[in-house]
């Protein structure tokens, strides 16, 4: 690798320099300088097609095999046993399972938003964590999936949430939110991976290209179907990214919207709100960078990551996650104003039972997770610290379960008679099932990073000034 | 630098993609075939009585009535199966010796019912009531078939749910006069005509709600 300059080189217009703008106004870099197309390709495709897997890497995969194990073995206990061995029943019939799920689904949106919305808006700087952060999507709706379609309790007959011709003469209730939760989810899902493909094809021949052994060669050749890099694949290629890229903006705003009608739509204090699409779309968006964060900032220091990943997207995301965050407590307070201005009993006991009732704390904790920590972001030190961001994301990630939580349980758990009032607590296997579902995401991400490359090499090329049009031989000789 | 893949890999990974489609598609199809087919409902298929008792003989050759045996059609949800002596009623006069009915003799004489094998199985979950439908004019062979030109019993028809809503979304055009429920031969001379009136003049109701088979 070349030596390093100190300023950004190919980021720097020339205007700026002769100005001598002070350096906080100068853009800090999405790639940091000294790359060349081949140093690019080198490094991103060596972290997957070297021979030796790094013990880090293999004690991480065996711990989340761990939780896929738990997994494994709930779910076959819920399957033998039934729900009845969740702690959902009357009057909490939505516990762990929803919470979960839709704690899921909303990590997800940060990768569709960054591969999708960022593409259309030409944000620079997506490039570099897009692949990782599609591929997060996946998992996530991967161990999103696990829940919608073991709560049904019998989940043999889960094909009976499509709408088929079937020989009961029978279609789906086309008018509830949980009929098109199916059809959002499963959307997302498949566009999602088709997305994630398509921009994974040229890629996937780079590493064909450099493989030495001639399986390997072959398992990526399948795979990239063909790819040879003409023109008329190029085009192809570009043609075929954007349409997705469009297919999938609306996906960013439209299944969370949907997962948010599963409450909306039903008449219960707490949930009955009309401002809950965006402000659940907002909370996703929240949660998907949280867990970008997460997952991006030890990636980064283990695969030495650093001149690709750079301060400016840490530093980009700690914004989003500001502003995101910012939206959600709008939120949390419009509760208290829709409560109190509805005049409305049972909404105001809701408000107050939410938070002074048995899960008070939880709201407490809440506020204290989505609403105070997001609140270091103001700051560029903290905004340019791991640490800090790390500390914020992990804030957020446990924040955003709490808000599914005090949504759920604790407005449900106050029956509109007290008669009918009852506590909800996840027992063993509620337990069992989300640990396990975590080492499900982070076991196929650790095979993710292993198998294919984490950061689109192609496209990162395309971030140096070779790759433009009007680069001339020695601008960096400046 | 060696090609990887043989030429051939071209024309496989073609057939591969449309073949997939293909598969899919004729995989859905059939699975759709198979769950009518008679193999799942046992529609059309005779089943083995310890009498080989012919309604083709009784009903249509000798012209009993179907309320003779199935005395509670009228007033129960189940129409009933007759006890041996209803057999007996003849069978004490004629065919005294045959082979085929010993088994008859035998439940008479021990005071043991035959174990006839249910032909017409409706599912746990579902109510069936005969009384109401024969009430509001809904004919034997409507559902039971040609039961006269049955030598063996089997059941005419699928009993699916999608066939049971069939009439229930469309009682009109199935319904005939209360006279002809048990008409074995009754075909109705303008069915576009005469349904709706019927259904009008009987208060037939359709009853399309989960809860009225599902209680």
């Amino acid at each position: 690798m070349a030596e390093k300059e100190t300023t950004p080189v190919h980021e720097v217009r020339p205007t700026t320099q002769e100005l001598r703008v002070p350096a906080r106004f100068i853009p800090s870099p999405t790639i940091e300088p000294g790359h060349s197309f081949a140093t690019i390709t080198d490094h991103i495709s060596t972290i997957v097609l070297r021979r030796k897997t790094p013990i880090g890497w293999l004690i991480g995969f065996l711990i989340s095999l761990m939780g896929v194990g738990i997994l494994t073995l709930s779910l076959t206990v819920l399957v033998g046993k039934g729900v009845g061995i969740w702690g959902i029943n009357h009057p909490v019939g939505w516990g762990f399972d929803i919470i979960n799920f839709v704690w899921w689904i909303g990590i997800g949106h940060a990768g569709t938003l960054i591969s999708a919305i960022l593409l259309l808006l030409r944000q620079e700087w997506r490039t570099s964590i897009n692949r990782f952060a599609e591929a997060m999507t996946l998992f996530a709706v991967a161990s999103a999936g696990i829940y919608p379609a073991l709560h049904t309790g019998r989940p043999w007959f889960d094909y009976w949430l499509f709408p088929y011709p079937n020989t009961m003469g029978l279609w789906p209730q086309f008018r509830s939110p949980l009929m098109w939760d199916v059809f959002a989810v499963s959307t997302y899902a498949t566009v999602s991976a088709l997305f994630w493909y398509v921009g994974l094809v040229p890629d996937l021949a780079t590493l064909r290209d450099r493989a030495t052994n001639l399986w390997v060669k072959r398992i990526y050749g399948m795979f990239a179907l063909g790819w040879r890099g003409s023109a008329k694949h190029w085009y192809r290629y570009e043609h075929a990214y954007l349409l997705l890229a469009g297919l999938s903006t609306p996906l960013v705003l439209s299944v969370h919207t949907i997962v948010s009608f599963d409450f909306a739509v039903a008449q219960l204090p707490g949930w009955h709100a009309t401002f809950f699409p965006p402000y659940f779309v907002a909370g996703a968006v929240f949660a998907g960078f949280a867990m970008v964060l997460t997952l991006a900032i030890p990636a980064r220091k283990f695969f030495r990551l650093e001149d690709f990943i750079t301060m400016k997207h840490l530093e980009n995301m700690g914004k989003v996650l500001l502003a995101t965050g910012m939206i959600v407590v709008y939120a949390y307070a419009m509760e208290w104003f829709y409560g109190i201005y509805s005049g409305n009993p049972f909404e105001i006991f809701m408000l107050k039972n939410r938070a002074t009732g048995p899960y008070g704390s939880m709201y407490i904790a809440l506020w204290i997770c989505n609403g105070l920590a997001p609140q270091l972001m103001w700051f560029k030190r903290f905004r340019t610290s791991t640490f800090w961001l790390f500390v914020v994301a992990m804030f957020v990630n446990v924040g955003m379960w709490l808000e599914r939580f005090v949504i759920i349980p604790a407005s449900l758990h106050r029956d509109f008679l007290p008669s009918s009032w009852g506590m909800y607590h996840g027992t063993v296997w509620d337990w069992g099932v989300y640990v396990g579902s975590i080492g499900l995401f982070f076991a196929l991400l650790f095979l993710f990073v292993r198998l294919l490359p984490m950061i689109s090499i192609f496209e990162m090329r395309t971030l140096l000034p070779e790759a433009q049009a009007h680069h001339t031989e020695g601008t960096e000789a400046q | 630098m060696a090609q990887i893949f043989h030429r051939s890999a071209n024309t496989l990974s073609r057939v591969t993609i449309f073949g997939a489609v293909f598969i899919a598609g004729f995989v859905l199809w059939a699975i759709g075939g198979i769950v009518r087919a008679p193999y799942f409902t046992n529609q059309g298929i005779q089943r083995q009585q310890p009498v080989p008792f012919s309604h083709q003989h009784h009903v249509g050759g000798l012209g009993i009535d179907c309320r003779y045996c199935h005395t509670s059609v009228e007033k129960s949800n189940f129409a009933g199966l007759p006890p041996t002596s209803t057999c007996m009623n003849c069978h004490s006069q004629i065919w005294t010796n045959a082979q085929m009915l010993e088994p008859v003799r035998a439940s008479f004489a021990t005071g043991k019912p035959i174990v006839w094998s249910r032909v017409h199985r409706l599912p746990d979950f579902v109510h069936f009531n005969h009384s109401i439908h024969v009430a509001k004019g809904i004919g034997c062979a409507s559902c039971h078939g040609r039961v006269d030109k049955m030598n063996l019993m089997y059941q005419a028809s699928p009993l699916t749910m999608e066939w049971c809503l069939s009439c229930h979304r469309a009682p009109e055009k199935f319904i005939r006069p209360k006279e002809e429920v048990f008409n074995m031969d009754y075909v109705a001379a303008n069915q576009a005509e005469l349904g709706p009136r019927l259904v009008k003049q009987y208060n037939v109701q359709k009853l399309t709600s989960c809860s009225t088979c599902h209680y």
